[in-house]
């Protein structure tokens, strides 16, 4: 799990409904501009942050490389300008943000390559390994949490929330080592990391299967950790709507259970849940991180992972604001899927 | 509810018109104190939850006396078997270094509450001050605030712990700032909405029109107003900071000089324990956080039920 605060309760879902409310006042070019707005001011945040919490600390990254291997002064003070290091800092930022317009990271300290080279390298087993999850989770929690709350204290409610409280206590990285320890190291019904097996030409529908058999183990621990939340939020989403009286004009015009269920009542709980179903996005990539390093999946999360161990600023740099970026853009979409999905707002 | 409900003070009370109401006000908040006790006593799990973890803090506090530090002094461990299954000479295992896991765990137990309890009270404070002053204030500075918290909501607030324990020195205190930078954003955006209803109420304005000031307003009338909702949040975020510590000492970001539930994991991955077998390794250490933490989330849900004001709106 993540290191959210807000456990999705019913606390967040009214609080989400009252947001939902204001919003509807705004026009859409208004309400498109303000959001995009909002997502280019956090993205130029996360950039300024990524440089400075980088260096306002006392740390030295050219002693730490020098540390793993003896260099003479002329070395380091060579290194340091390679890098960058011996400009004033308000000149190292403005190398910085235009380096970063450009797509420019600097050179990794442990790899030696363009950090932009690594991450684009590394960019597509992690968008495969969290959109899998993400859609599987997605489906899994909505639909799980719908039934729940429709089924409030029956007995498949008490099981489903009691096991997603349960599974929301469960750190990702342990999940990850337990699955991998059962069905990796004692079964052995699925591989203990990496992407692909060794000799398996690129392309081929067999290299696609063996991708698929690597992936089985890391999407079930990052789906189990976060289809739980989402089935708390869906379902105390849906609590909500219970009481209103359009499901008793639903019922009154003679609709099935089922049908007022899923004609009335679920439409409208989708509409706080998809905001705080994508805020939790970022709770998945963090669990990227250490899902990544445990079965060693060649992502951006088992590269932050190495960027820690060197340590190797520029690139735990790089992978930040890339993570960031991500969560930014998947947050914009969140938003304006909310007033697409919202009738009243179509409307107007 | 309560207010309603207040006994009337005692008569040598009404002898000094100051005392009586300072009575009054210590009565109320004892009769709401005694309603909550009794509310919290009826979610049975949440009880059980809760005297769980006063177990484990008195583990904790008492480390040093149930197994002496020097337990886990690998040099004087020399003869006892490293990786020993669970057994009744070795309870728990021994880990890689033939120390005990049940020792580590009784130790780990300190850091993880420590840094649990420092890190969600850092989280609160800075949620509930923020949370405070986006509702309070109106216009181009609550603005500001808000785009500052949602930033922090959105950004994956691992990495941004992982980047800043990277960055700052090693040690228990890090791991603090790390994740209490990190976390407190989502208390800000429950303390906003909830100063946001409180602030609109009458007796909210009858004090603006008496003249009070911002300070007045926010310490006499918004902060008790908010108190109990940042109070039912803390446990919740206990659990996700306890949670959090596991997840960076497993990085290899924790503190290397203390015991800790993650950095007992770490070793067991950096020796493949998963795949040699060594499940009682990853078994116990994991086991420990999931409880701590379940226990955490159920007294904080109930806690929230009783106490947040939106959820007793049905």
């Amino acid at each position: 799990m993540s290191t959210d605060v807000i456990p999705p309760g019913k606390a967040a879902i009214a609080e989400q409904q009252d947001e939902g409310r204001e919003s509807h006042r705004q026009s859409f070019l208004g309400y498109l501009l303000a959001k995009i707005g909002g997502a280019a001011i956090s993205l130029v945040m996360v950039v300024i942050l990524g440089f400075f919490a980088f260096r306002i600390l006392p740390g030295d990254p050219v002693r730490k490389i020098a540390q793993s291997r003896p260099m003479t002064a002329e070395q380091i003070a060579q290194l340091r300008h390679q890098y960058g290091l011996d400009q004033p800092m308000l000149a190292q930022f403005w190398n910085y943000l235009t380096n970063i317009a450009t797509g420019n990271f600097g050179e990794s300290y442990v790899y030696g390559k363009p950090v932009s080279e690594l991450i684009a390298q590394y960019f597509w087993p992690t968008i495969a390994l969290t959109g899998t999850s993400a859609i599987l989770a997605i489906t899994l929690g909505l639909w799980m949490g719908q039934l729940a709350a429709w089924r409030s204290n029956s007995p498949y409610d008490q099981v489903a929330t009691g096991t997603s409280l349960v599974l929301w206590s469960v750190p990702t990285f342990w999940l990850a080592l337990l699955l991998l320890m059962i069905f990796g190291g004692t079964l052995h019904w699925f591989p203990t990391g990496g992407m692909v097996s060794t000799g398996i030409p690129t392309g081929t529908p067999e290299y696609f299967l063996n991708v698929l058999w690597h992936l089985v183990l890391p999407v079930i621990t990052m789906v189990a950790v976060v289809y739980a939340q989402y089935l708390l939020v869906m379902r105390a989403s849906l609590l909500e709507e219970m009481s209103a009286d359009y499901l008793t004009t639903a019922r009154a015009k003679g609709l099935t259970e089922d049908l007022v269920r899923r004609r009335h009542a679920v439409p409208n709980a989708l509409l706080p849940t998809v905001t705080l179903v994508f805020m939790h996005i970022g709770g998945l990539i963090g669990g990227a991180v250490t899902v990544e390093t445990v079965f060693s999946w060649p992502g951006l999360g088992k590269l932050t992972y190495e960027a820690i161990s060197g340590p190797d600023t520029p690139l735990l740099q790089g992978t930040f604001v890339v993570f960031s970026a991500i969560i930014i853009v998947m947050n914009l979409f969140a938003d304006l899927l909310y007033r697409q999905l919202d009738p009243r707002v179509r409307r107007a | 509810m309560s207010e309603t409900q207040t006994r009337p003070a005692n008569t040598r009370e009404y002898r000094n018109g100051k005392s009586r109401r300072v009575n009054v006000a210590r009565q109320r908040k004892l009769q709401r104190l005694k309603e909550v006790a009794k509310e919290f006593a009826e979610h049975r799990a949440a009880m059980v939850a809760l005297v769980f973890l006063l177990v484990i803090s008195l583990i904790a506090v008492f480390a040093p006396l149930i197994a002496p530090e020097s337990m886990l002094n690998v040099t004087k461990l020399l003869d006892v078997p490293h990786f020993a299954p669970p057994s009744w000479e070795h309870p728990f295992g021994t880990d890689h270094q033939g120390r005990e896991i049940w020792v580590r765990m009784v130790w780990g137990a300190r850091t993880s509450l420590v840094v649990g309890l420092a890190a969600t009270a850092m989280s609160m404070i800075i949620g509930t001050v923020v949370g405070l002053a986006a509702g309070h204030f109106t216009g181009l500075a609550g603005g500001i605030i808000m785009r500052v918290v949602d930033f922090f909501l959105v950004l994956p607030s691992l990495i941004l712990a992982i980047v800043l324990s990277s960055v700052l020195s090693r040690g228990v205190l890090t791991i603090v700032i790390a994740i209490g930078v990190t976390s407190w954003a989502g208390t800000a955006r429950v303390v906003r909405s909830q100063t946001l209803s409180v602030a609109s109420r009458t007796y909210v304005e009858r004090a603006e029109v008496l003249g009070g000031g911002h300070w007045h307003i926010i310490s006499k009338h918004l902060l008790p107003a908010v108190m109990p909702l940042v109070l039912a949040n803390t446990t919740l975020t206990v659990g996700s900071a306890i949670i959090a510590e596991s997840t960076l000492a497993f990085l290899g970001l924790g503190d290397t000089t203390q015991q800790s539930w993650g950095t007992v994991l770490k070793n067991a991955m950096d020796v493949s324990a998963a795949t040699s077998g060594y499940w009682w390794y990853i078994m116990i250490p994991g086991i420990a956080i999931v409880m701590v933490v379940l226990a955490c989330t159920l007294v904080g849900r109930a806690f929230e039920s009783i106490t947040n004001p939106m959820l007793r709106r049905n």
